[in-house]
């Protein structure tokens, strides 16, 4: 028998308390910095670039990271300066940011919430990130902000379009300048109105994941408002290639719209599906039939070649909309020179909003003076600015979201070439796409309160 | 009724593709009792010879156009391809036109000469080990095989359309006496089902009807014996896997329009063909065919807005419900033989 005070349990206890303790990510523990997580050295910064390289979107994804290097590029002084010189903002001068040299790292997102956490997290211990930007998907969009925000890091969302990202998912450290399924629907309505009529019934195929249910309800309270009925809506798996099941009975629903809250793959599928079904010639209540795709992407009405042709979607900005539409919409010009002159194509929706974001962050921490997540977080809400391609914008301070005009546009019936797809149809004023933060389809969370990492 | 007609005809449609690739999936078991997870990829790859015919007709050169600028304000560059200046502009958009139908004549001998490439220089390694390893090293080749096509392609969708004259429906409504618009449906993939019934017609008459295919039976119910009279079965495999892999990549190449052709394809098909081979039966031809076709039928009617109304979420698991009962009530499968798999 022995005496000693230390009963084996109480070792065991000890000793995993204690493990447990040390596995804790660096980031967690107060004492691993200095007032915020990652502070920069004074020679250099580190961004983190958290695309999809791998998986279905990696297309899209290679053209954010083109996007990326072009931004650094500008904000160390290369290259013709792009947007540097129509933003309203005057702060970056070409010399890094805060005079440090703008350095970046790269993780692979693949699309998947676990690996995009785990390259961002990877990122932001191993690498040093101070900020983390990106992404192709909103289910990746909500993952990765909630980690920036347990980290003590920004997170200056990518292409996601789910009105939960700044909706029930918001998060202090988050930001997202593109748009979102509200501002579809409220942008598409009158438009959809005004070419289609308001006596129209609508059938809906929904993708099976939280931007479509988002999507979905958005496009279908807009347009029941002016007067559309919903005759059906039908959720269609994520995997799914042929939607021909699902197509065939549309004609025979008394439908006369069918809406395809679809995006990428889904999108090109179901789209080509609808077109071989003949929907696109089909008359139905004595109205030609129509199609309406919410949101589209060049990179993905391009796998759709000329199904696209006609069909009615929203975008969050066009490389096209400086000159067609004028002054207004200035910065457009600028970045579609220096993308294409390094790259060889115009950009992308998703590049232009990842080029924004890395401009928006370094001009944000230049204007808070600090590289303190909470600092750059008061510099970025509430702030108004212009000639970044969109025309005026606000970053709202209630929950991150920028707010500005939206897109509206139709595939072209004879494009000239493959970056030349769509043509705007119109531009809705950013007036009637804002809506109040407490709006019932972006009910349910809390922005909460920085978190610099301490 | 047209709705029943109208997802019969979708049944079958998918049910075609699934027939396909579980038929070439079930001759490779039959035959090698290799568990080939490659199977996908050479779908995804017959789909990328029309994209890569598609591409090789509209090869181009480069023509200043001063009347217009491109998107940076310079004189646009026009792409005027190759055949036009051979065959005029009329008789080149024509040959552009028909790229999906040619591919089929090119996919034949690049698919055969792939399937011996993949037997002879990977899988005959793999005969005696156990099927884990099978399914292992396929599996790996399958990821090998769609980053180079995703490397050379894309991630995106491409899109490879039917000729002209399949564009469009067909009315059976107004063909049958239903009302117009009622039940229509496109013509490639009319096209498709037939075609799949002729590929399947000709690999079973080919099985059916010749010495080789007689040898090549004969091998699969004995190779032991087969080996013994003298028969080199080995060759006659080797042979039957390049047929396999030209089945599953003729039906790539007709898939190529139904859907726009991206590197994941396959794996998109290959886990749906193994539930139906195996509902059908480990190694059974038939059984593959007929399973092919009734959970094709069986995943249309699961798609119907009515039936999902009344069971949430049965078009997601239609096709894995339906396996495990027939599993649980015929443990071999529709047509499965004893003996395979069950050593």
């Amino acid at each position: 028998m022995s005496n000693s005070k230390f009963s084996r349990r109480g070792v065991l206890k000890t000793g995993m308390v204690a493990s447990a303790g040390l596995a804790v990510p660096q980031y967690l523990r107060a004492d691993a910095h200095a007032g915020f997580t990652n502070a920069p050295s004074d020679s250099e910064v580190i961004l983190g670039f958290n695309v999809p390289q791998t998986g279905p979107y990696a297309d899209e994804g290679a053209d954010e990271l083109r996007a990326y290097e072009l931004a650094v590029e500008h904000l160390n002084g290369g290259g013709d300066g792009g947007m540097l010189s129509t933003f309203s903002s005057k702060v970056l001068d070409g010399t890094g940011i805060l005079g440090r040299e703008v350095k970046y790292v790269t993780g692979d997102t693949q699309t998947k919430s676990d690996a995009a956490r785990a390259s961002a997290r990877s990122m932001i211990e191993k690498d040093g990130a101070i900020m983390i930007t990106g992404g192709s998907s909103s289910g990746v969009a909500v993952a990765v902000q909630a980690l920036c925000q347990e980290a003590g890091i920004i997170f200056m969302a990518g292409l996601t379009h789910s009105n939960d990202t700044t909706g029930k998912d918001k998060r202090a450290n988050g930001f997202r300048h593109f748009f979102n399924s509200y501002m579809s629907g409220a942008a598409l309505a009158p438009i959809l109105a005004a070419q289609y009529g308001t006596d129209r019934k609508a059938y809906h195929l929904t993708a099976d994941y939280n931007w479509g249910y988002t999507t979905q309800e958005a496009i279908q309270s807009s347009t029941e408002a002016m007067g559309w009925e919903t005759v059906n809506t039908v959720l269609t798996p994520l995997t799914q290639t042929d939607f021909s099941s699902y197509i065939a009975p549309v004609l025979n629903s008394g439908a006369d719209v069918l809406v395809l809250n679809h995006y990428g793959g889904n999108m090109v599928n179901s789209l080509t599906n609808a077109v071989q079904f003949g929907l696109r010639q089909a008359e139905a209540n004595g109205k030609q039939f129509e199609i309406v795709v919410p949101l589209y992407s060049e990179l993905m009405a391009r796998g759709a070649g000329q199904n696209i042709a006609g069909i009615l979607g929203s975008q969050n900005w066009d490389w096209k909309l400086e000159n067609q539409l004028g002054d207004r919409y200035s910065g457009t010009n600028a970045f579609v020179r220096s993308f294409g002159e390094k790259f060889g194509f115009p950009p992308s929706q998703a590049a232009h909003t990842c080029y924004v974001q890395t401009l928006l962050y370094a001009d944000a921490v230049t204007r808070a003076g600090s590289f303190n997540p909470c600092a750059v977080v008061e510099a970025l809400e509430g702030f108004e600015f212009d000639g970044l391609g969109n025309g005026p914008t606000l970053y709202r301070a209630e929950d991150h979201q920028c707010f500005k005009d939206v897109v509206v546009v139709r595939g072209k019936e004879n494009p000239e070439n493959e970056f030349d797809l769509v043509e705007i149809v119109e531009v809705t004023p950013v007036a009637q796409v804002t809506y109040a933060p407490d709006h019932p389809q972006f009910a349910g969370g809390a922005l909460g309160s920085c978190n610099p990492g301490a | 009724m047209d709705q029943f007609i109208l997802q019969i005809l979708n049944g079958l449609d998918k049910g075609s593709a699934y027939a396909l690739i579980a038929l070439g999936l079930t001759l490779i078991f039959g035959t090698l009792g290799v568990v080939n997870f490659a199977h996908g990829a050479l779908f995804m790859l017959g789909a990328f010879v029309a994209v890569t015919l598609s591409n090789v007709l509209t090869l181009s050169h480069k023509v200043v156009d001063e009347t217009r600028t491109d998107f940076l304000g310079n004189p646009m560059q026009v792409d005027v391809p190759y055949v036009h200046d051979w065959f005029g502009v009329t008789a080149g958009n024509a040959i552009i036109d028909w790229a999906v139908p040619l591919a089929i004549l090119v996919a034949i001998p690049i698919m055969v000469l792939i399937g011996f490439a993949m037997e002879r220089g990977l899988i005959k390694h793999f005969y005696k080990r156990p099927h884990a390893d099978q399914i292992l090293v396929t599996f790996g080749l399958a990821i090998v095989i769609q980053e180079i096509v995703k490397y050379f392609y894309g991630a995106n969708p491409i899109p490879t359309p039917a000729p002209d004259a399949f564009v469009g429906s067909f009315d059976f409504g107004v063909a049958f006496g239903f009302d117009p618009n009622a039940i229509i449906y496109p013509y490639w993939r009319l096209v498709y089902f037939f075609f799949a019934i002729t590929i399947i017609g000709a690999v079973f008459a080919f099985l059916q009807f010749t010495t080789f295919g007689m040898v090549v039976r004969a091998g699969m119910a004995d190779r032991e014996t087969v080996g013994i009279l003298g028969i080199d079965i080995d060759r006659r495999f080797t042979i039957m896997f390049g047929i396999a892999a030209a089945v599953a990549g003729l039906a790539g190449v007709m898939y190529a329009p139904i859907s726009s052709p991206n590197y994941h394809m396959g794996m998109d098909f290959l886990v749906l063909s193994f539930v139906v081979v195996v509902v059908g039966g480990m190694g059974s031809l038939p059984g593959a065919v007929a399973a092919g076709f009734l959970l094709g039928i069986l995943e249309s009617f699961a798609s119907i807005p009515a039936v999902i109304d009344l069971l949430p979420g049965i078009n997601q698991v239609i096709i894995y419900l339906v396996a495990i009962i027939i599993l649980l009530t015929r443990p071999r499968g529709l047509m499965g033989r004893k003996g395979v798999m069950e050593e």
